[in-house]
Formats: structure tokens, sequence, C-alpha cells
């Protein structure tokens, strides 16, 4: 699904590359966490991922697409099949939730019909019910990013990126909202989900990739976090936090709703069945 | 997304009132000075038109006592206006028509058409020389014609109306390419602003943009809007100027020149307007679009 082979990632006039001789295979369905201190490449490998960025060198492929051949008109295409997530939500402060996730659909020229349709529907699904007409500076933290999360899914995408989504949460409320996304892995949904969070990792026992200084130095099944962080002291409030979440089980939500089905590619180009390799 | 593209724009102009108001306005003067340019061309078309089908080539033949130094202070002989008739004869087709105007008509001629004025008195029989009236196939060809009776015997001369003309087309074209001088100056602020509009637009709604361009807005949906506010705000500035050009030409040619000088006498009026406004409308669109296309494409990379 999201194949690098070789990537390496060069900002202008930074000395370092960012991302240095990256290989990583990403299989359809997968749950995989991209872990390391901040600065080793996780958000330059989301956005390269969505073609934010365009690799220095090496390949990069998405759904079987070489994102660095792909034509510019092409990359809305791309964009539509991979959602994404950020620590700061990116909401619009003057519009309602509802409208948040419906402008989403909107401005990929969705009818009005399946708006209507699928807005209700997801809100439903990521524990929005009730709060359609809410502004998003009267939500939570945790709430808002909710919100992203249906506007990010709205649209059935086959992928979902998410970097570092709990940064700006609680203990409690992330792990709330990393049982959301692994509830809409369940449903097919391959999530990438960058973080340093280690209570998040060592919970769901998910693949567990791990960068430094833009390579791969770790890449294991149902791995922990293991941070290699050198500040000591960050490590140990990490751990007390951790042991706070456990003891709070009830913050976990039901999950028995499914994420309705993804998003059938018909609208990828020529060759759609590349991206589900 | 069709509907909305249009309620976008509005609320994007209305959101950058007062710049948008300043692309309206110096729009609105670029394309007046234009218009007064392209209006004072056509003054001068419409007057050369109008002149030139009506310039006769004029060879007044010496009279008595005729001062003019072709002439011998005798009257042309009869031989010499024969050799003059025989020539232009010669310079048919070019010479469609020729008219020998005796003393005695053009005595009368002056009287008629100065027959209030005091100096229709104080001429007599003979004042007024004899003269061929040439109408020309091409009045362009005034020249040549002229050229060959300018100082042949018993022709005292040949008058060029063109030379008369001269100097006022020589004003009007120094008027138009004034006009046209500052509507160029004019125009380059009027793009210069619209680009910056587009930017501060764009930086105003850098969030809206930032969203969809992540979740996979085309950028046709993406720049539709910010085109849509650009040219809405050239058109409305070319209406306006094509409104003050109306009034423009309605005050001086249809309200003072026509009225006091008559219809059909070489005036343009307000009915030019109508011609030149579509081209300015035109042009506003398609100068909107380029600047907005041009600056979407250096700040709306994807
Ligand atoms: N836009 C950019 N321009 C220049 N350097 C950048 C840019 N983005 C990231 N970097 C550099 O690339 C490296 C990796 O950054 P990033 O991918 O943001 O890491 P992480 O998300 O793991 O914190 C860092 O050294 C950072 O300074
Ligand atoms: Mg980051």
């Amino acid at each position: 699904m999201i194949r690098f082979e070789n990537v390496t990632k060069r900002y202008p006039n930074q000395n370092r590359p960012a991302l240095d001789g990256i290989d990583l295979n990403i299989d359809r369905g997968e749950f995989a966490f991209i872990v390391g201190a901040s600065g080793s490449g996780k958000s330059t490998l989301v956005r390269l991922t969505i073609r934010e960025e365009i690799v220095s060198s090496g390949r990069l492929l998405v759904g079987g697409h070489d994102l660095r051949k792909m034509p510019q008109r092409k990359v809305p295409q791309l964009r539509r099949q991979v959602g994404t997530i950020f620590q700061d939500f990116r909401l619009l402060p003057n519009k309602t939730v509802q409208q948040n996730v419906a402008y989403a659909l909107q401005v990929i020229g969705r009818p009005r019909r399946a708006i209507r349709a699928l807005v209700p529907e997801t809100l439903e699904l990521v524990g929005l019910a009730g709060m359609e007409k809410r502004m998003p500076h009267e939500l939570s933290g945790g709430e808002q990013q909710r919100v992203a999360i249906a506007r990010a899914v709205v649209n059935k995408p086959p992928v979902l990126l998410a970097d570092e989504p709990t940064g700006n949460l609680d203990p409690a409320t992330s792990l709330d909202i990393v049982h959301l996304l692994r509830r809409i892995h369940d449903s097919g949904t391959t999530i990438v989900m960058a973080t340093h969070d280690n209570v998040i990792v060592d919970e769901l026992k998910k693949r567990v990739i791990e960068l430094e200084h833009g390579h791969i130095v770790r890449d294991e099944e149902g791995g922990s976090y293991v941070p290699k962080a050198v500040d000591n002291r960050d490590l140990d409030e990490l751990e007390a936090e951790r042991d706070d979440d456990l003891d709070e089980g009830s913050t976990v939500p039901p999950q028995d709703r499914p994420i309705g089905e993804v998003h059938a590619l018909d609208e990828w180009d020529d060759d759609a069945e590349d991206l589900l390799r | 997304m069709k509907p909305s593209v249009f309620a976008d724009a509005w609320e994007g102009l209305r959101r950058n009132k007062s710049i948008a108001v300043s692309v309206i306005l110096v729009t609105m003067i670029s394309l007046y000075l234009l218009g007064v340019g392209l209006l004072a061309q056509r003054q001068v078309d419409q007057m050369k038109g109008y002149w030139y089908d009506r310039v006769q080539v004029s060879i007044y033949m010496c009279t008595d006592g005729a001062l003019q130094p072709n002439c011998t202070g005798e009257a042309a002989t009869q031989d010499q206006k024969d050799s003059v008739a025989a020539q232009l004869k010669d310079m048919e087709p070019l010479v469609k028509d020729v008219y020998y105007e005796s003393e005695k008509e053009a005595f009368d001629r002056f009287k008629k058409d100065y027959k209030n004025s005091p100096l229709a008195s104080n001429i007599s029989v003979g004042d007024i020389p004899p003269s061929y009236r040439v109408q020309l196939s091409d009045p362009e060809q005034f020249e040549t014609v002229a050229s060959a009776f300018e100082g042949a015997p018993g022709v005292a001369s040949v008058p060029n109306l063109r030379q008369v003309f001269a100097p006022l087309f020589r004003a009007i074209n120094i008027v138009t390419g004034v006009m046209i001088g500052l509507a160029v100056l004019t125009l380059v602020s009027a793009v210069l602003l619209m680009a910056t509009t587009i930017r501060q637009a764009a930086f105003t709604r850098r969030r809206e943009i930032a969203i969809m361009k992540l979740v996979g807005a085309s950028n046709r949906t993406i720049r539709t809007p910010f085109i849509i506010e650009t040219i809405a705000s050239g058109v409305i500035g070319a209406v306006m100027a094509v409104g003050l050009l109306w009034v423009t030409a309605w005050a001086l040619f249809d309200k003072y020149l026509l009225h006091t000088q008559g219809a059909g006498s070489g005036y343009i009026s307000t009915a030019d307007v109508w011609i030149i406004a579509p081209f300015l409308l035109v042009g506003v669109v398609v100068l909107a679009i380029g600047t907005s296309t041009v600056t979407l494409w250096r700040y709306l990379r994807v």
C-alpha cells in the first residue's frame, strides 16, 4: 500500500537529510506506529506520503503510484485516498462540527445527497452524535480531534495518516482517540500513526517502526515503545501517566460500532486496483 | 460546489472591502483613460472620413492683378485653362469629376454661403478667382494631383486642405498618446493591486485553503473563487468606466458639439462608447484571468 524504496529527503539549506535511505513497506490493512524523538523525521514521512513534500531520491509508492512521477493535477486524487489528522486538529473555527465535516466533501464536489447521508453517519461513528451544531471552541480537545477524524474518514479513504494525533491531549483522552483509530482500522483502513506516546504504543501492540536521525533503527510486529530518549526525566513522567491510564479502564469507549466499508476507490484513476495491492 | 462558488467570491469581496474598492476604482480610472484615448482616435478617423471624402482639389487660376508669384499679374489665358483641363482628363480615373467654377459662379456661391455676413457686401465679381473643382476617386491621392498643378502656368494656387487639418490631428494624436500612456501606467497599478488583493484574500483564507488541499480539493475548486472575485471587481470597474465615458461623450458631443454643429458633421457620439465598451470589458476580463492565474500559480501551489 505504501512503499518506501531507499527514500532520502533533504530540505533545502539543511546539511543533514530529514530521512536517509528509508526502506519500508506498509501493507493494506496494517496499523503501524512511527516512533522516534522529535526531529527524527516522522512528520517528514507523513508529508512525503501525501505529497506535501517530494522525495529527494529513491521511490515512494502509494497504491502503486510513484509519487515523484505523479503529475501535480493528480495529487488531489491521492489526498482523497489518504485521510490525515494532526496534533493541532486544523478545524475551521467559524464552522460547526457538522459543517467542518461536510466541508471536506463539498470541496471535492460530492453531491449534496451523499453529504447528507455520510456526515451524520460518520459523526455517529466517532461518537459525536448530538454535537453537530457545536462550534469547535465549544468542544474539548478530544472532541475536536474526533471532528478531525470524522473529516478525515468521511470520504472513506483506504489509508489514514495520523501525525501525533494525541500530542495535545491528556493521557485518558489520548487512549479514547487511539481506540477510535483502532475501530477504524478494524473496518479495513490502513493506519500509519506517528507518535511519541509510549502508553499508546504499548497498549495497542501493533507494528512499531522507530526512526532516529532519519534512519529506521527498529521495525517490529507487536512492539512496544522503548524510547531511546535522552531525557530520562520525561520518560519517568510518561511511565507515571501510563500507570494512571491503566487504572482508568472505564474511559475506553464501546467498540461495538464498525466503521463503514472502505471506499470503493472508483474515483481513483486508470489503475485503481494498484492501491489494493 | 457551483452555487457556493459565487457565494464564496461575494464573501471574499466583502471581507476585503477596502482593497476590493481600490481595485475597482483603479481599474475604472485606467479604463476611462484608455477609453478616452480610443474615443479620440475614433474622432480622428471620423473626421478624416468625413472631411477627406469631401475634399476636392481646388485649382485656382490667376486673375487680373493676382499677386501670387506664379501669376504674371494677368488672368490665365484660355490656353492655360484648356491645358489644365486636358491634364486633368489624362488623370482619369483618379480624377473622378471636374467642375469649372467661373468667377461669376464663385461670387454667387460666396454670396449665398455668407449672406448674413458683412463680408458679402464688400466683395465683387472677380475678387474670387475661377477654379477647377476636382473630385478624386481616391481622396488619399490628394498630394499626387495637387502637386501636378502646383506652379503650372496660369495656376494661382492649389490650397491643401490637409495642411489645415494636420495640426488638429496632431493635437488629437498627442492627446491619445498621453491618455494611452496614462492608461498603461494605471493598468499596471490595477494589475499589481489585483495581485495584492489575491494574496491578501489567500492569506485571509489560508486555513480553508490548507484544509481544501489536505482533503484533495482540485486546484480549480481552490482557485475559482479568487478568479471570480478578481473578474468581478475588474468588470465592476469597467462598467463604471464605460458609464463615465458615456457621460463624457454625451456632454461633449451629443449635447454640445452635435447640438451646435448639427448631426453628421464628423463628430463621434455616445454610440461610439458602446462600440469600444465590449473591448474594454473583454480586455479587463482577460487581464483579470491572466493576473489571477499567474498570482495563484505562484502563491497557491499544492
Ligand atoms: N520544512 C522544513 N524545512 C527544513 N527542515 C525541515 C523542515 N521540516 C522538517 N525539517 C527538519 O527535518 C528533520 C525532521 O523533521 P520532522 O520530520 O518534523 O521530525 P519529527 O516529526 O519526527 O519531529 C528535522 O531536523 C527538522 O528540523
Ligand atoms: Mg513532527
